[in-house]
């Protein structure tokens, strides 16, 4: 700590910082741009201005950059100086020369930081008379509108894109005051990140052109803390709605989860929410194949009587599933008849992912925690495809070990371009061994591309060269070199990291990266292991137990069932359809809890409407074992209403039946002890400030009592939640609520998300009271798990046959986002990919169609000839409709289309 | 009177080959260096009292000690000459590049080993061919005769230097910009602290010092540090490079102990003023410095006795205002030319240098106001040093805002009359 | 003038890249040094070439233009045969530059920037040349003209065809 004085004031701060960020955590007011808390300083704004006295005789001082400045013991600053104030106002001043003030048509007005800083700085009548400067726009794709003439030239848009996120479609262009950032040529913003500019902007240049579609003014938006649930990492996002339609994402910042960023699927994924295949009644399906739609009065007690007729009822959970929709479907139909709803491939990967976290006595980091490893392996998974923000935080690890070099020479972490300077994109200990290129390749010192098979050897290999007691694999000459150079690596490191993941379906990769972490904690090391799961609460699904949807086929297939019960679980997506239409068939009563049409749904004889993470609140745990509360952003018109509230109409138990959300978490931790933590993730519904709700919608909310005035002139009663401390109005608590609480992050004169910093108890730490969430599983001590033995041989396909392997992509792979119409503009064609070696043997060629028989259908596919991928194998987009049922891998034959 | 940096410059416009070179004196410096310690190298800059000619006038010695050591931090290190000369009304490297490129390789040579680099680039300015192929022609003479390359003499200690020709803007002559764009980056300054000395090319420890600094340096080794402080009228040491351009009879370049009055520069090195004009004032330093007037006529052209006069020593290359020439008209010129120069990075200089320009312009098309004056008041205390990124916006307000001081009157003139007077 | 099937780099150009290269830690400070070697063969650069040289320095599209936009003498536009240069800094200014600039606008009928329609001149001003002492000055190509009078002009440009 460092004690400084800020207009004569002592202070203690902590050392190493620089000023504006000691300041800013302080709770002081100091107007900048081009500082950021994740990308540092580099003093090019002007905007932070202080003086900085030499010591306490020195009454003149000189102007500094806060952003700059250094904390030191005993330094001397002033904020409030007339000299101080005067030059912020003449640097907006300046800024503020060709800027075009359309506040009143812009999207960012009201949410924008130079809107902010202006007015804090005290700058209010133009006194430039000239000409204003102006540029073209350039199309960016589906995601970003792009408003060059607004842009203030803080350089922070390359400095996220290309040098933090690692972009390269993107850049500044041209001198002086005709700087000009954007692409090359328009076009598409390629990097999986590029949603941030929006927040990172601190104008309105670059803004969300979904929210643009349907465009509402940002302070009459009513918005929930809510979890994202389009992978595993359950990023924190803030979502906003209005006339019951989901405008927009942000993100939600979490100090130890996703910090101030999310990727494009999180934040433009969500458009499934408004979807025109979104079912809104409950509907039932006669025997003739006719559908009709039900009151939910009917449909309740339609439902309520076949159960109460049905000898047998099994229910079939599911991972994009609330915690508590989940156990109460178990406790409608009992334990042993709950079944998960993943196929027992699935299953057992994430039960083992469980088991080693529970057992390994490795930690497992959170998200953020991620990026304070100094050596890295990532074995089997294009992270950027099927847990993107990780790739992310591992892009700022691979160059802790770079970073070195600049703490050396005495350089602030904070001096960002310094730091840069002296690394000069040197690639830190970041090894990537998959079967096939990744998007995060070019972030690392070294890649091996093999057959999986040959990957769980490398690993095990790796832990073997760590520890000799682990057991011992041949390998060829190629790997091994590979595995020497991972190996050393990490045993030089202080904090080795090794991620691995289910995406391949392959579980002695999950145990080859059990064993090289095992290896390295006998060394000593903090090592830390990292497993990416399929689904938003895949991990905590697999906590309440339940048999696989394998074991349920079974059970139907002896005969017996006549009744299920299907929970937000789309079966042909678990499952091949043969085996999925013959459950159909067995089964003569099948209710399905859905919030989006699709072939589960076609195929029951009742659907209820069930709501999104928009429309429901729960809880969900993700990869990290973190359980997060998510909340009801709205309360539709129709009616949908959350899966738990259905299901909770249909248990014999009538306390259960009639509790809020609390009631059946109280419930749900007594039956298990493991998950007690979810009571901690989040303050209950009976939480108040003094009385006061948390107020979902902002004091600066308007037309409350004109929204609906075409169809009732008096105000209707704003609608209740029984499940949460938020309201759904605009009265009740303005301030800082509990983090976990917190739809929108907003304090006097920063109406921007850069209010954030108003929230943490230091800049880019900690939200005050906690970061939002509860880690169920900590690594123990006592641990003593041994390592695993079952080495995988090399399966490769008899002659003439591929072995296929899944590709997942960030945009298409994931059921929900894939829905949602900005998405699919960026969901690639379907393709198969498959090796110079392989093509040329199968005489087919770049561009080629190709059909492959998929149990039992026939798909058509374009071929890509790929040099990174592995003779033998070839790759086929994960998750598309068509063939999202099946499991990987499966060996097949290519047969080009002749036309 | 002494002229070492220029005297054996051929005045056949032709360049001095390393055979004549040598026969003059030529790399007696490097062989004398080579027998010192690079501490004792430095110290004799030090002692010298060489001031960095790139306008700064930072001393150089110190500058080198200032470089960690090879056992702090090993080799690759590196030295830059900056021949980027782009300061308007600048033209004094070019002689030294056209006309005697060996005493700059060689001053590189000593230097770099004073610092113990192992590589040294020329960052050159465009459009100076001649010094590009007269340069390149004595490198390669250089290397033929093993002051260059593995083993130096036989000292131990090798060098390879080569040349690297700018693709043209201003503020590639900032050091830190210079070794961005020979990083084949966008020529934007970096942050100092850290200095180049400790992080620079390629995160490198390097020195960059100007063609005239380093063209000092053989003669000091050679000649030893008490002659060289003899050269020059003041406390620091050594001839310097002055030039004068505009309405003067005479205008040219000339070699002359550091200290020479502005008034023996002007009246009998340019000859005085061009028949029927009348000095009016003068950038003693190039364009990036105040005005001085006809009643600082005998200041001493030094490092400290220019700021005496409320102006700075710059480059040393005079531009000379006449009564005929309005100064309004002047200072827009020097402000466009900083406004497009700017390179776009820090706010004051990007935003506010344009706008200087807008308000000059309609100042000398007549269309000021009154209110105009303040706003460059607050606009030349807006880019005052320190408050921007670089030094390159706080030099573009020098002219401006002593021209506001001294000829107050020539900005009313044209705003009460809705014209330039000169016109 | 290249279209966009055929390779804007040739193989001995690639070569002398490569050559540049060599000297440093990264491909990339090859940069500028490679944007001016497609300019002495094409006189300005496409939009192709920067595509081209992406791949060869292993930098984005985007980078190497963001660099080849920053300095002055990358011409990311065509220009003519000869390109004219005049020096439009203090001292030439002083020295009178505008009427040798005036006078050639007029007799090539173009303004700053452009390009006669027979594609034989394009005018440029152009930051101060470092002959300040000999001013007004410009360029034309490689060659330096200095102590400019109006009256030499014609001659002067009679010697670029
Ligand atoms: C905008 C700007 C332009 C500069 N241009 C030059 C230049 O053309 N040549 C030069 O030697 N120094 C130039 N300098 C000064 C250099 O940054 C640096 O101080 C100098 O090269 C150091 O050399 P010296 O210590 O030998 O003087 C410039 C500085 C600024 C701020
Ligand atoms: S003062 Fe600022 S914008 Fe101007 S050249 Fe220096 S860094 Fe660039
Ligand atoms: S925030 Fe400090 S200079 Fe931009």
């Amino acid at each position: 700590m460092a004690t400084i004085y800020i207009d004569n004031v002592p202070y203690q701060v902590k050392d190493g910082d620089n000023m504006l960020s000691a300041c800013l955590a302080l709770g002081f007011n100091i107007t900048y741009f081009c500082w950021h808390p994740a990308l540092h300083s580099v003093g090019a704004c002007r905007q932070c201005a202080i003086v900085r006295y030499r010591d306490e005789n020195d009454t003149r001082g000189r102007i500094v950059m806060a952003c700059m400045e250094p904390v030191v013991d005993q330094a001397r600053i002033s904020i409030e100086s007339p000299e101080a104030k005067k030059f912020r106002t003449q640097n907006i001043e300046s800024l503020m020369i060709n800027h075009p003030h359309d506040c009143p048509v812009c999207d960012e007005g009201g949410e924008c930081h130079l809107q902010d800083m202006t007015v804090m700085s005290g700058h209010n009548y133009r006194r430039y008379r000239f000409k204003k400067r102006t540029h073209l726009n350039q199309y960016l794709g589906p995601f970003l509108h792009h408003e060059m003439n607004r842009c203030i030239q803080c350089y922070r848009c390359v400095r996220f894109y290309n040098d933090y996120a690692e972009g390269k479609d993107f850049g500044v262009f041209a001198v002086h005051d005709d700087v000009y950032f954007g692409r090359f040529t328009p076009g598409v913003l390629e990097n999986e990140f590029s949603g941030n500019l929006v927040e990172v902007c601190p104008t309105g240049v670059f803004t969300d052109k979904t929210l643009r579609k349907h465009y509402t003014r940002k302070w009459d938006l009513t918005n929930a803390p809510t979890i994202c649930h389009h992978c595993s990492l359950g990023c924190n996002i803030i979502a906003s709605e209005r006339y019951g339609s989901l405008r927009r994402i942000l993100n939600r910042y979490n100090g130890e989860v996703n910090g101030y960023f999310i990727c494009d699927r999180g934040r433009f994924g969500y458009e499934h929410v408004n979807s025109e295949r979104r079912i809104r009644h409950a509907l039932k399906q006669d025997p003739a194949g006719q559908w009709q739609g039900m009151k939910t009065k009917q449909a309740l007690a339609e439902i309520q009587q076949k159960l109460r007729a049905a000898r047998k009822v099994i229910g079939i959970g599911s991972p994009r599933a609330s915690l508590e929709s989940n156990f109460l479907l178990q406790q409608l139909v009992g334990a042993d008849h709950f079944y998960a709803g993943v196929s027992a491939k699935q299953a057992k990967l994430v039960q083992e992912v469980l088991h080693i976290m529970q057992n390994s006595g490795v930690r497992t980091p959170s998200l953020k925690e991620t990026e304070s490893y100094d050596a890295i392996l990532v074995l089997g998974e294009d992270v950027t495809h099927t847990a993107p923000m990780l790739a992310l935080t591992l892009r700022q690890a691979a160059k802790n070990q770079p970073k070195e070099k600049a703490k050396a020479l005495k350089i602030a972490e904070w001096n960002d371009a310094a730091v840069r300077e002296v690394i000069q994109g040197q690639k830190g200990p970041l090894f990537i061994a998959a079967p096939y290129a990744t998007r995060l390749d070019d972030a690392a010192r070294a890649c091996h591309r093999a057959h999986p098979d040959v990957l769980a050897q490398l690993g095990f290999a790796v832990a073997h060269q760590i520890d000799a007691h682990a057991p011992t694999v041949e390998t060829s000459g190629a790997v091994q070199a590979f595995v020497s150079q991972v190996a050393e690596a990490l045993q030089a490191a202080r904090k080795p990291l090794i991620v691995a993941g289910t995406s391949l379906m392959h579980e002695a990769l999950i145990h080859a990266a059990a064993n090289v972490a095992l290896a390295l904690k006998k060394l000593g090391k903090q090592s830390g292991l990292f497993y990416i799961v399929p689904e938003v609460n895949s991990l905590g699904l697999t906590m309440l137990g339940g048999q696989d949807l394998d074991a349920a086929l079974e059970e139907v297939e002896k005969g017996g069932v006549d009744m299920a019960i299907v929970l937000e679980n789309d079966l042909y997506r678990r499952l091949p359809a043969e085996r999925v239409d013959r459950f159909f068939q067995r089964v003569p009563t099948v209710v399905v809890l859905d919030a989006l049409a699709n072939r589960t749904g076609e195929k029951a004889q009742y659907v209820l409407p069930a709501g999104t993470f928009a429309e429901s609140s729960g809880t969900v745990v993700n990869n990290e074992g973190r359980a997060q509360r998510f909340y009801q952003v709205f309360k539709p018109h129709d009616d949908i209403r959350s899966s738990w509230k259905w299901l909770q109409q249909f248990v014999n138990d009538s306390a259960l039946a009639q509790t809020n959300l609390d009631g059946v978490i109280i419930r749900l931790t007594a039956a298990y002890p493991d998950l007690k933590g979810i009571l901690e993730a989040a303050p209950g519904a009976d939480f108040r400030v003094g009385t006061q709700k948390i107020p979902r919608e902002p004091h600066r909310y308007s037309g409350r009592t004109a929204m609906l005035a075409h169809i009732q002139v008096s105000e209707p009663k704003p609608p209740e939640d029984p499940d949460s401390p938020l309201s759904f109005t605009m009265e009740g608590y303005v301030g800082t609520p509990p983090a976990p609480l917190t739809p929108f992050f907003w304090s006097p004169g920063w109406n921007s998300v850069q209010s954030v910093n108003k929230y943490q108890q230091e800049i880019a730490g900690m939200l005050k009271g906690g970061n939002p969430g509860k880690r169920l599983i900590e690594a123990s001590e006592q641990a003593t798990m041994s390592y695993f033995t079952d080495m995988p041989t090399v399966s490769m396909p008899p002659n003439g046959q591929l072995s296929i392997w899944p590709a997942y992509h960030i945009f298409g792979s994931e059921e929900l986002s894939a829905q949602s119409a900005p998405i699919q503009e960026r969901i690639p064609e379907p393709y198969v990919a498959i090796s110079t070696a392989d093509a040329a043997k199968l005489q087919v060629n770049e561009g080629m169609r190709v059909q492959m028989q998929l149990n039992g259908t026939t798909i058509e596919l374009t071929v890509q000839v790929r040099n990174d991928i592995p003779e033998g194998l070839a790759a086929i987009p994960a998750g598309w409709e068509a063939w999202a049922g099946i499991t990987y891998p499966f060996f097949t034959t290519l047969n080009p289309i002749h036309s | 009177m002494e002229r070492p940096l220029t005297e054996h410059i051929p005045l056949d416009g032709s360049w001095l080959r390393l055979k004549d070179y040598e026969r003059v004196g030529g790399y007696q410096g490097l062989r004398e260096a080579l027998k010192l310690t690079p501490k004792e190298v430095i110290d004799r800059v030090k002692d010298a009292g060489l001031r960095g000619r790139g306008g700064a006038g930072f001393a150089t010695g110190l500058k080198w000690s200032l470089v960690p050591t090879v056992d702090q931090i090993p080799q690759p290190r590196y030295l830059i000459a900056n021949g980027d000369e782009m300061e308007p009304g600048t033209f004094k490297d070019r002689l030294l590049l056209e006309g005697n490129p060996h005493q700059l390789i060689e001053g590189m040579i000593i230097a770099s080993y004073a610092i113990q680099a192992d590589y040294s680039y020329v960052f050159l300015r465009w459009g100076y061919q001649f010094a590009e192929k007269a340069l390149q022609e004595a490198i390669h003479e250089a290397y033929q005769a093993g002051y260059l390359g593995k083993n130096i003499l036989g000292s131990g200690f090798s060098h390879e230097l080569s040349v690297h020709i700018s693709a043209g803007r201003y503020i590639c002559g900032e050091e830190t910009a210079l070794i961005n764009a020979l990083e084949g980056k966008r020529a934007n300054p970096r942050t100092k602290p850290p200095f180049p000395v400790v992080s620079g090319f390629f995160g490198r420890p390097t020195v960059v010092n100007n063609i005239e600094t380093l063209s000092n340096v053989p003669h000091i080794l050679s000649k030893g540090v008490s002659w060289y402080k003899s050269l020059s009228k003041c406390e620091d040491g050594g001839t310097k490079l002055y030039g004068v351009s505009g309405k003067v009879k005479k205008p040219g370049l000339w070699e002359l102990p550091l200290g020479t009055s502005f008034r023996e520069i002007l009246e009998e090195y340019a000859g005085g003023m061009l028949d029927g004009y009348q000095f009016r004032g003068a950038l003693p330093g190039g364009g990036s410095t105040d005005f001085i007037t006809a009643e600082h006529i005998d200041v001493a052209m030094d490092y400290n006795s220019v700021p005496k006069v409320g102006s700075r020593m710059g480059t040393g290359t005079v531009i000379v205002l006449d009564d005929k020439t309005c100064v309004v008209g002047m200072v827009l010129n020097l402000e466009h030319f900083f406004a497009q120069e700017s390179c776009g990075w820090c706010t004051p200089c990007r935003e506010g240098l344009p706008w200087t320009e807008k308000l000059l312009l309609a100042i000398e098309e007549g269309r000021g106001r009154m209110e105009d004056l303040k706003i460059f008041d607050d606009l030349t205390r807006y880019m005052a040093p320190g408050h921007t990124f670089c030094a390159l916006a706080p030099g573009a307000m020098e002219p401006l805002q002593s021209a506001l001081k001294h000829f107050r009157e020539d900005f009313e003139r044209h705003i009460h009359e809705h014209r330039c007077p000169w016109k | 003038m290249e279209t966009s099937t055929s390779r804007v780099l040739t193989q001995e150009m690639i070569a002398e890249i490569q050559e540049m290269y060599k000297h440093f830690p990264v491909k990339s400070a090859a940069c500028i040094e490679a944007l001016k070697l497609v300019q002495k063969h094409y006189r300005w650069v496409s939009d192709q070439a920067v595509q081209e040289l992406a791949e060869v320095l292993e930098m984005s599209a985007d980078e190497i233009d963001g660099v080849a936009t920053f300095y002055n003498l990358i011409f990311r536009k065509p220009v003519g045969r000869h390109v004219i240069m005049i020096c439009d800094s203090v001292s030439c200014w002083v020295m009178g530059y505008e009427k040798i600039a005036d006078y050639l606008k007029k007799k090539l009928g173009i303004q700053f920037g452009e390009t006669t329609p027979d594609g034989r001149f394009t005018l440029l001003p152009i930051c101060c040349l470092g002959t300040c002492d000999r001013a007004p000055a410009m360029f034309i190509d490689e060659d330096l003209h200095r102590d400019l009078k109006v009256e030499q002009l014609d001659e002067i440009l009679e010697r670029y065809p």
